[in-house]
């Protein structure tokens, strides 16, 4: 059954429900009895990008559940800029929404600086329970030293490859994902492939095999045992094999001229999802949706996703939902985070939003499992990412993951359009990392 | 008519009952200086006492006293110094070949010509332009492979040039989106100046046979003193500030460009505070760039009083206020 995997990003249309509904019996929380229930309360989801809730109803569906709750969401476009209002409002202590959401960016920050400001999940009387239902480490990761957990996870980002066959094909090279499968098992096949391509006479002119020795790069860097701290959470770049291999596979693709040399995320590779200007890039599942809002309805069919990862299996990329102790309607805000992040809700997520779930029983459900993709080919996505998924490789996440993976990346594209020396790069880099360490 | 004198004996009566005292003057202004303490003066110290401690945005209230640490550290720090150059060279391209353009444009605008209003109305244009949408504009001109300005240098058989990439030209371009924007601003503020200038001296020197170039040099110029005096301060305090055009010129990413290379003192300072957590250290960057504006505006000032000697005292001054003016 072909799912459509709507973009991450785009509006989608939100699906209109009419709540007027008598509500369904929900199973009401075992309370503390110190708020009523049934009072009306208005929640505040405070969260950056597109999560989806709302595109995906179920907000909606939440309300007509429960007809006392209204839920606001307070959205700010740039998760950087969110997270910096967030820290302040940390620091003031005051302005914070009844939700937060936390990306996997500053995951380590709130475990680390703020656990004595949000709801203690592991703590409710329901903890072993939320516990057994996502992924090991996804919980791990929002939850502190001493055992307190201070979010529930939303999306994860187990990566594989998306690819256009076309501009394969025309280069005269296997197309078909289960070859592929076998042609990119390592980033040195990964890379040599990449030189069939390029060197090929009838390649798509003006193309390049990858868009950007970023995508290697973010992608090796978590490969490791360390990707940019050790095990205690502290920066740790020059001794990670993470950063070492994946500074080496990425300067030689941008050596060997088989990147496109675009900055991720700029307007130029935002516009050349459209215009072919590449034929691979590492894909997180978030990726097809931002893929598909790019490349637009009249790429459908063009690209597909090939059921592997140079180097193994791993993620990118992903998030929590967290209640600051802040909050007037503690009860209600927990309430809500459970309900959204809980089984069915993650499998709505996926199926209608392309966010794969780290609710471990939603990721086992077979609608999740059997979700295939119609722009993509109709790559049987759920699969694909499945099996990933459950092999994934999760090294230790720190406070400056984001600023140091910026700093690698920025110097990847010089050593990619202004041919700069990789080893100049990478002081450079590392002279920036320590402007952001101290 | 009834109505109209009894509002004029209204308003005296009322303007007599009213006459502010001394008292009343500072119940007036009172509002501005507590605005201005609240929003200026009390953010102002706190960023001094911040800059002389080891502070991060998410641990705010852990704050270690490390005296001038912070300073140290800036001036011995390369990513200071070449966002201090990029911001002195930007400032150079930018306001230079923009004072000069608007004063020849206001003194074109003073003459009598056909459709005057509406050149002196599209000149402002630009500044009333949205400073993201102008931008955006300028990166499309401004690209590597599509853009219309390398079109027309391969036209000409020029080589393409990287307005992103290379330093120079990616400094001209940021220096332009400036330009576009303050040019008509100034020549506005300085065709006032002109207004201002009596017209029989331009009268008198035209039967004396001075040409418009020698009217320009001997009339406009030094009746128009004081008011290029300030624009210039005002864009020498708008340049040490420029943060807008070369932040939205990549990306909003603050570090202008992969290789830093239109990184002002600006962006740094966002980047130090807001991307790398470390407001201690963005705080220093802060009062050194107000040193930095102040010592800039001194030198000025003591330039242009120094050649002023050389002219006789110009007869009327426009008077503006520098607050009337922000960036």
């Amino acid at each position: 059954m072909p799912v459509p995997l709507h973009a991450r990003w785009r509006a989608v249309a939100v699906l209109a429900v009419a709540a007027l509904g008598v509500a369904a019996c929900s199973s009401s929380k075992n309370s503390s009895a110190a708020q009523d229930p049934n009072a009306k309360v208005t929640l505040t989801v405070g969260l950056f990008g597109t999560f989806g809730f709302k595109e995906a109803g179920l907000y909606d569906e939440y309300m007509k559940q429960h007809p006392n709750v209204t839920i606001k969401e307070d959205d700010v476009e740039q998760s950087a800029d969110y997270w910096t209002r967030l820290k302040t409002r940390l620091a003031s202590g005051s302005g914070l929404d009844d939700v937060q959401g936390i990306e996997i960016g500053f995951v380590s920050d709130v475990v680390q600086n703020h656990a004595s400001q949000f709801v203690d999940f592991a703590s409710l009387p329901e903890g072993n329970t939320l516990k057994s239902s996502f992924y090991d480490w996804k919980w791990q990761q929002a939850t502190t030293s001493d055992g307190k957990t201070l979010g529930l996870g939303t999306d994860t980002g187990p990566e594989a490859i998306c690819y256009r066959p076309d501009l394969l094909k025309a280069a005269g090279l296997p197309s078909d994902g289960a070859t592929l499968a076998t042609k990119w098992a390592s980033w040195d096949d990964f890379i040599n492939f990449g030189k069939q391509y390029e060197s090929s006479p009838t390649k798509p002119k003006g193309s390049n095999f990858v868009d950007s020795a970023a995508s290697i790069f973010s992608t090796a860097v978590y490969q490791g045992n360390e990707a940019y701290d050790n095990s205690s959470g502290k920066p740790d770049v020059a001794n990670s094999d993470g950063v070492a291999s994946a500074w080496k596979y990425s300067t030689e693709a941008a050596q060997a001229k088989i990147t496109a040399g675009l900055q991720q995320f700029s307007t130029p590779w935002n516009k050349a999802f459209s215009s072919g200007a590449f034929a691979a890039i590492a894909c997180p599942t978030w990726m097809m949706g931002y893929i598909q809002s790019q490349a637009g309805d009249g790429n459908s069919g063009k690209w597909s996703v090939a059921p592997v990862l140079p180097g193994g299996a791993t993620n990118w990329g992903g998030s929590w939902l967290g209640v600051p102790k802040a909050s007037k309607h503690q009860q209600a805000a927990e309430q809500l985070v459970e309900w959204l992040t809980n089984k069915e809700q993650e499998v709505t997520m996926w199926t209608k939003g392309g966010h794969w779930p780290s609710n471990s029983q939603a990721a086992a459900d077979p609608a999740v499992k059997g979700a295939t993709s119609t722009y993509f080919s109709n790559a049987p996505v759920g699969q694909i990412f499945g099996a990933i998924a459950d092999k994934m490789k999760i090294p230790p996440i720190g406070l400056y993951d984001t600023q140091i993976q910026q700093a690698f990346t920025t110097q990847l594209t010089n050593v990619e359009t202004k041919g700069t020396d990789p080893s100049k790069a990478y002081n450079d880099a590392m002279s920036a990392i320590k402007q952001v360490t101290g | 008519m009834t109505t109209i004198s009894d509002t004029r004996a209204v308003s005296t009566r009322r303007r007599r009952r009213t006459r502010p005292g001394s008292k009343a003057a500072y119940a007036y202004i009172a509002p501005f200086f507590l605005l201005f303490a609240a929003f200026s003066l009390y953010p102002w110290l706190d960023t001094a006492w911040v800059s002389l401690h080891d502070v991060r945005l998410s641990t705010y209230h852990q704050q270690t006293w490390i005296g001038l640490d912070n300073y140290k550290n800036l001036f011995t720090n390369a990513f200071f110094w070449r966002a201090f150059k990029n911001t002195i060279t930007i400032g150079i391209i930018s306001t230079v070949p923009q004072l000069c353009m608007a004063l020849g444009i206001a003194h074109l605008l003073n003459y009598r010509l056909r459709g005057r209003t509406f050149f002196r109305v599209a000149i402002l244009m630009p500044y009333a332009t949205s400073l993201a949408a102008a931008t955006v504009i300028f990166l499309q001109l401004f690209d590597k492979d599509l853009g219309i300005i390398n079109w027309f240098l391969s036209e000409l058989h020029l080589p393409r040039v990287d307005w992103q990439g290379s330093k120079w030209p990616a400094q001209i371009a940021v220096s332009s989106i400036v330009t576009w924007r303050w040019t008509g601003y100034n020549a506005l503020i300085y065709l006032a100046g002109l207004q201002a200038i009596d017209g029989t001296l331009y009268e008198a020197a035209a039967i004396d046979g001075a040409s418009r170039w020698q009217q320009f040099r001997h009339v406009t110029i030094p009746g128009l003193r004081p008011t290029i005096l300030f624009t210039i301060v005002v864009s020498t305090i708008g340049a040490s500030q420029l943060f807008g055009e070369p932040l939205l010129y990549h990306n909003g990413i603050p570090d202008g460009g992969t290789s830093y290379q239109y990184q002002t003192l600006g962006l740094l300072m966002y980047q130090q505070g807001w991307t790398n957590d470390r407001l201690g250290l963005a705080s220093a960057t802060a009062w050194t760039m107000f040193g930095i504006i102040v010592i800039a505006v001194l030198v000025n000032l003591a330039l242009t009083r120094r050649r002023a000697h050389h002219f006789a005292a110009p007869e009327a001054a426009p008077t503006l206020q520098l607050s009337e003016v922000t960036r």
